[in-house]
């Protein structure tokens, strides 16, 4: 037997993995030069008053371009995960918050994701596919250096991912626009693929012109 | 020995939780006595005492207050499914409190079912607030609205509702007179606007009414020409095009608001319609303009007129010269608290420093609470501002980049917070930022005597930071601890402590499976919940650290709710007298020489 009790977080990677590591989607990742803001709950500001500043920072901000914040400041901002018009759209339609129920079929507990932390299909599902197909972190985040597909989104898995629109439709995400997809969607679901109602095998659509494709439900 | 009835006549006076618990540990009779009368229960961890339990020790209750969630679930460092489900609770309650008048709930999951129950139990229910909580949908707020008669509070605290209608307020019967405080803040749907006047008009009672985002500037004076009588007054969504008819109205109905003491709201701020307000600034105890993303010169000509005020909350757009005006003007102030505007912004383009605290400090002799976003600090500030205000309670000060050190000199800010602890003798409340080692522990731990809350992030060196704190910390009630590197042997060194506290949160530390498990054997008072996500965290060996761990001390033993991703350690019959666990315990304790000895004396007896 083994009587030696190792001290935890003996390896590197043990530590790295244990401290602040946030690549839920549950982080508020924004602009790619703040390390901080890859970590989840950092700054500790409520998620209620996130929401709320994401939907008026944006608004005040882009009354203030001209002011004093000069050149700089104005393209960081554009340059930030977070767009400007990205946060209205969702604030206006989605109401007060970016945040968005996901169930996936078979578990009973649903998930939320904060669509605000997304700017594209991939990455949305790819964080999906963290909280609930359980793919390693570490894995995830290497897949998504070399921008491989989610498996959600190009058919392979045996689940696909839709999503409740505003007129109470469900439909395949993936084949509208993301901005388009962000001002319509409610709440999402991971279907299975089978009771994707005989469709074929959702393919990922570039930002282009298939028309809805709508899931019977 | 007093006759009961002289006896239940002094207990009436006793309103604190804690006095009353006190009295009833003094003899048999006075804890029968006590138990009788007690109205009011407050149950701060939901899982720490059975509903039953309650209920057959305080069979006359009129008031149920229960928390859920730790606190670090605000910041969504606990996943959804995790638990805090009020349901039991309002099951239990339902049947045996018929005559409940009040119910306040926080960060707990409660149901449309829930709300329901609630509607049609409690014949004369009076006050319901809800802070944080989630899993409810305006369907829910119909079945209050309708049935509870003599409701008198309804107040929704930033939770998170589903908001299926704002048909719901319409649901108040017209014979419904009683609302003296009514919070829809946080609602994001509209209501019908003349069902809001109604309400308002027949309720000569109501003192609060917060409204929420959808109510537009122009219907606000109508609702305060309804309510003079007003103390606590909360806006929508303040802005519109600039139109002189409508200002005139709302600065108008201001003045003639000669009771408002709060103001809160002012979403989506146009500021010309900002000095509106200015005829009531001088009545005003608290303010809340942490919503209104408008310029500094805007809020300090505000803050400039607010004399009396008493609490402050606003965004970090007030920038230094506008904390610098409340030092001068506010000088009743007993609540700072500042916000930052943009919480990931790398470079500052807000000049709110560490200067504007400094300030507050030195201008406001009675502030004792402190809650304040910022990007840089120095420990000769935070000395200052321990000397200034040796009075303060509660000191919140969050720098928002992690493990930044003092600015000017670059060392940590250990010598600063120390200050803070040992000249801030009553303080009760502490959260640090910045750059510490386990210095700073040191000077918590010999100092902060009175410290009832502390929370940590990505602070310390070692072990011996936290166990400065378990082992100092008399008071200590309430720990939180994320990304820093503390690990088990502080922890089972501190074991007996943890059942003195009401919890202690370790998230992203170094604990591990193997420690969790041990002290969940050893201490059947507590409940040591791994959280852990990870998919293959059934095969991870014993030695690897946890994602997350929530400790608690409970009498109702382990809940039975929770997701997968929840276990709670050491409860399985089997693990109890192995072997390695006898081991593991030895071993711990012998490597901590000069630390008080924890559980293995236990474990030896064996």
């Amino acid at each position: 037997m083994d009587t030696t009790f190792r001290l935890a977080g003996g390896g590197e990677e043990e530590l790295e993995l244990g401290l602040g590591l946030g690549l839920s989607s549950g982080a508020y990742a924004s602009s790619s030069n703040a390390a901080h803001s890859q970590v989840v709950g950092w700054p500790p500001v409520k998620t209620y008053r996130m929401n709320s500043l994401l939907n008026q920072a944006k608004f005040s901000k882009n009354e203030e371009e001209t002011g004093v914040n000069g050149n700089d400041a104005s393209k960081k901002k554009k340059n930030s995960k977070h767009e400007n018009k990205n946060d209205e759209v969702v604030a206006k339609e989605t109401g007060h918050s970016g945040f968005v129920k996901v169930n996936m079929d078979g578990l009973p507990i649903g998930r939320k994701v904060d669509l605000n932390a997304h700017d594209c299909y991939e990455t949305l599902a790819l964080a999906l596919e963290t909280m609930f197909l359980k793919a390693c972190p570490t894995f995830t985040s290497i897949r998504r250096e070399k921008q491989q597909r989610s498996r959600l989104l190009d058919g392979s898995s045996e689940f696909v991912l839709t999503y409740e629109d505003k007129e109470g439709d469900w439909m395949l995400v993936g084949d509208v626009p993301w901005r388009m997809f962000l001002s319509t969607v409610k709440r999402l679901r991971i279907m299975k693929t089978s009771d994707a109602n005989g469709l074929a095998a959702p393919r990922y659509q570039e930002k282009n012109q298939k028309p809805k494709k709508k899931l019977l439900s | 020995m007093f006759p009961e009835e002289v006896l239940e006549h002094v207990f009436s006076f006793l309103n604190s939780h804690t006095d009353r618990n006190t009295a009833s540990l003094v003899c048999k009779s006075w804890y029968e006595m006590e138990r009788w009368c007690r109205k009011r229960v407050f149950i701060g961890n939901c899982y720490a005492v059975n509903p039953r339990v309650v209920i057959r020790r305080f069979p006359e209750v009129k008031s149920v207050e229960l928390k859920g969630k730790p606190h670090f679930a605000d910041f969504n460092l606990v996943p959804e499914g995790w638990g805090g489900y009020v349901y039991p609770w309002i099951v239990e309650i339902a049947r045996a409190y018929p005559w409940l008048e009040e119910i306040r709930l926080k960060r707990m999951v409660v149901t449309d079912e829930c709300l329901e129950i609630v509607a049609k139990s409690f014949r004369n229910f009076r006050v319901l607030v809800l802070e944080s909580c989630e899993g409810f949908s305006t369907d829910g707020l119909a079945a209050v609205a309708a049935n509870c008669r003599n409701l008198r509070v309804l107040d929704l605290r930033e939770c998170e509702v589903e908001e299926l209608s704002g048909h719901w307020l319409s649901h108040f019967p017209d014979s419904f007179t009683s609302l003296e405080s009514l919070n829809m803040a946080c609602l994001g749907s509209e209501v019908s606007f003349s069902a809001l006047e109604r309400l308002v008009a027949r309720s000569p009672n109501l003192k609060t009414l917060r409204l929420n985002r959808t109510v537009p500037i122009e219907k606000l004076s109508t609702l305060l020409q309804r309510a003079p009588q007003l103390v606590d007054f909360g806006t929508g969504a303040y802005s519109a095009e600039i139109r002189q008819d409508v200002y005139s109205r709302l600065a108008d109905a201001f003045s003639r608001s000669k009771n408002l003491k709060s103001l809160s709201g002012f979403w989506d701020v146009t500021p010309a319609y900002l000095p509106a307000i200015y005829s009531v600034c001088s009545q005003l105890t608290s303010l809340n303009l942490s919503y209104a993303a408008t310029r500094s010169p805007d809020l300090t000509k505000i803050v400039s007129q607010c004399y009396n005020l008493q609490r402050l909350v606003v965004l970090d757009y007030i920038e230094d010269t506008g904390l610098n005006t409340v030092s001068m003007s506010c000088k009743d102030l007993r609540e700072l608290v500042v916000f930052p505007s943009d919480p990931f912004v790398g470079e500052v383009d807000v000049l709110l420093t560490e200067q504007g605290l400094v300030s507050v400090s030195q201008g406001c002799s009675k502030l004792q609470s402190v809650l304040y976003f910022c990007h840089q600090m120095s420990n000769s500030a935070l000395i200052s501002i321990s000397k200034n205000r040796p009075n303060l309670t509660c000191f919140r000060l969050c720098i928002i980049e992690p493990r930044v050190p003092d600015y000017v000199t670059h060392e940590p800010l250990d010598v600063g917070f120390g200050s803070i602890v040992e000249n801030c003798k009553q303080l009760t409340r502490l959260s640090m930022s910045g750059l510490l080692t386990d210095r700073v522990f040191e000077y918590i731990g010999t100092h902060a005597k009175n410290l009832d809350m502390l929370s940590i992030a990505f602070a310390g060196d070692s072990d011996l930071g936290l166990h400065h704190v378990l082992s100092g910390c008399d008071s200590l009630r309430k720990l939180e601890i994320r990304d820093c590197p503390f690990g088990d042997k502080a922890l089972l060194a501190n074991a007996s402590k943890l059942e003195k506290m009401r919890s202690l949160w370790m998230s992203s530390c170094l604990v591990s499976f193997g420690a969790c498990k041990l002290l969940g054997q050893k201490m059947p008072g507590l409940n040591v919940e791994v959280i852990d996500e990870r998919e293959n965290v059934n095969s991870l060996p014993e030695y690897v650290p946890v994602e997350k761990v929530y400790i608690y001390r409970t009498v109702s033993g382990q809940r039975f709710d929770t997701p997968d991703f929840v276990r709670i350690m050491g409860k399985d019959k089997d693990d109890l007298f192995s072997d390695k666990g006898l081991k593991v315990a030895v071993l711990f304790c012998s490597n901590f020489g000069t630390f008080r000895p924890c559980c293995c004396t236990r474990s030896r007896s064996l």
